[in-house]
C-alpha cells in the first residue's frame, strides 16, 4: 500500500470519526463557548490531525485520547443538565461588571477583564459612555450583557405612555415566484386570494421574489424587476384616514342642521366615531 | 351639492370603512385585536343604520335628489 493512499485512507475514517464524535458531544458547544469547550474542540482537532498525519506512535493511543475527549466532555454535559453544581465548575458563572450604575473593580480583575476590554464590550453594545450603565454582566461565554438606565433606553410605545396593537408575525407566502401552500393555510388564506391581491397590486406571479403577508392580511411585495415599484399596501392607513373624515363631516351636518333631532343624531355619531378612533387608533396606525 | 347628496358621500365612506374593518376582522389571529376590530365595527354599523334613517328623511324632503 503506497504512503499517500495509508494517509488518505486514515484522513478520510477520521473525518467520518471526528463528525460522529461532535454530534455525540451535543449542539451546545457552538452556540456558547466557554474556554472549557475551546480546550475540548482543539484536542479533539489536534488529535485528529495528529494521527492523520500518523505522527502519533500508535494510531490506537489516539484513537482513545479522541474516546476519552468526546465522552467525559458528553458525560460532563450531562451531569451539568442535571447538578447545578457542576454547571458552576464547567461553565463557570455570570460576573458582575457594573451594578448601579458604578464599575466593580475587584470583578474586573477576577474576570481579567482591563478597564480598555470593558469599554470595548461596551462599544460593541452601542453603549458608548459607562455611565449610561445600570448593569453589566460578564457571561460565562466571554461577552458583556449591558442593561441601560432606564432613561437611557430607546423609546417604547409602553415608556411614551401610548398603546400599540398587536402583531403576529408576518407568513412568507411567496419565495423566487412560488407560492408556499403551507404559511397562506396557515393565514387561513388560499392560492386565489393570493392571485386577486396580485391583481390588485397589477404584479404578475413569476415576477414575485418574496412576498409576505401581514397579520392584517396586506400583501408585502417585493419583486425581482427593481425599476418597478411595487405598491405599498395602504388599506389600513386609509381606514383610519376615511373615520376620520366622516367623523368630520358629521360634526358639520350637526352644526348646519336645524332640526333638533338631526342635531341630536348627528352629535352621537360623532361620538361614536371618535371613540371608534381612538380604540383602532393602536390597530391601525402603530 | 344638496345636503342630501353629501350625507350619501359620507354613508358610503363610512360603508367602505366597515368593509376595511370586516376584512380585518376575518384575518385577524390575535383574540383581543379580534375583539376590539369587531366591537368597533359594531359601533360604525350603528352610524349606518343611523345615517341611513337621516337620509330616508332627507330624501323625503327632496325627492327631486333621490338615488344616486
Amino acid at each position: 500500500m503506497p504512503d499517500w493512499f495509508s494517509v488518505l485512507l486514515r484522513s478520510a475514517g477520521l473525518f467520518a470519526l471526528t463528525l460522529f464524535l461532535a454530534r455525540l458531544i451535543g449542539k451546545r458547544q457552538t452556540a456558547r463557548m466557554t474556554f472549557f469547550d475551546l480546550v475540548t474542540c482543539m484536542v479533539i482537532g489536534v488529535t485528529a490531525a495528529v494521527i492523520s498525519l500518523n505522527l502519533a506512535g500508535n494510531p490506537a493511543d489516539g484513537l482513545i485520547v479522541l474516546a476519552v475527549w468526546t465522552l467525559f466532555p458528553a458525560l460532563i454535559y450531562v451531569l451539568a443538565m442535571k447538578f447545578k453544581a457542576v454547571r458552576d465548575i464547567v461553565q463557570g458563572k455570570e460576573t458582575v461588571l457594573i451594578n448601579h450604575g458604578k464599575v466593580l473593580e475587584d470583578k474586573l480583575l477576577e474576570a481579567r477583564l482591563t478597564p480598555e476590554d470593558l469599554l470595548s464590550q461596551l462599544r460593541r453594545k452601542n453603549v458608548f459612555n459607562f455611565a449610561d450603565v445600570e448593569f453589566a454582566v460578564l457571561e460565562p461565554g466571554g461577552d458583556v450583557s449591558v442593561l441601560l438606565k432606564k432613561d437611557r433606553r430607546p423609546l417604547t410605545a409602553r415608556a411614551a405612555g401610548l398603546s400599540a396593537g398587536q402583531e403576529s408575525a408576518p407568513q412568507t407566502v411567496m419565495l423566487d415566484g412560488i407560492i408556499m401552500d403551507e404559511p397562506l393555510a396557515a393565514m387561513g388564506l388560499n392560492r386565489g386570494w393570493l392571485h386577486a391581491e396580485l391583481e390588485k397590486a397589477g404584479v404578475a406571479p413569476e415576477n414575485v421574489f418574496i412576498a409576505q403577508v401581514d397579520s392584517a392580511g396586506q400583501l408585502y411585495l417585493d419583486l425581482f424587476d427593481d425599476a418597478v415599484q411595487a405598491p405599498k399596501p395602504k388599506v389600513k392607513e386609509l381606514t383610519f384616514a376615511t373615520l376620520k373624515k366622516c367623523q368630520a363631516d358629521c360634526e358639520l351636518y350637526a352644526l348646519s342642521t336645524k332640526q333638533p333631532e338631526a342635531k341630536k343624531m348627528y352629535g352621537k355619531s360623532v361620538e361614536t366615531l371618535s371613540e371608534v378612533i381612538r380604540e383602532l387608533e393602536p390597530l391601525l396606525k402603530r | 351639492m344638496t345636503v342630501g347628496a353629501q350625507v350619501k358621500q359620507t354613508l358610503a365612506g363610512l360603508k367602505g370603512a366597515r368593509a376595511a374593518l370586516e376584512n380585518f376582522v376575518a384575518v385577524e389571529e390575535n383574540p383581543e385585536a379580534k375583539a376590539v376590530l369587531s366591537r368597533n365595527l359594531h359601533k360604525v354599523g350603528r352610524v349606518i343604520a343611523d345615517m341611513e334613517k337621516r337620509l330616508a328623511v332627507l330624501e323625503f324632503e327632496e325627492p327631486q335628489y333621490k338615488g344616486f
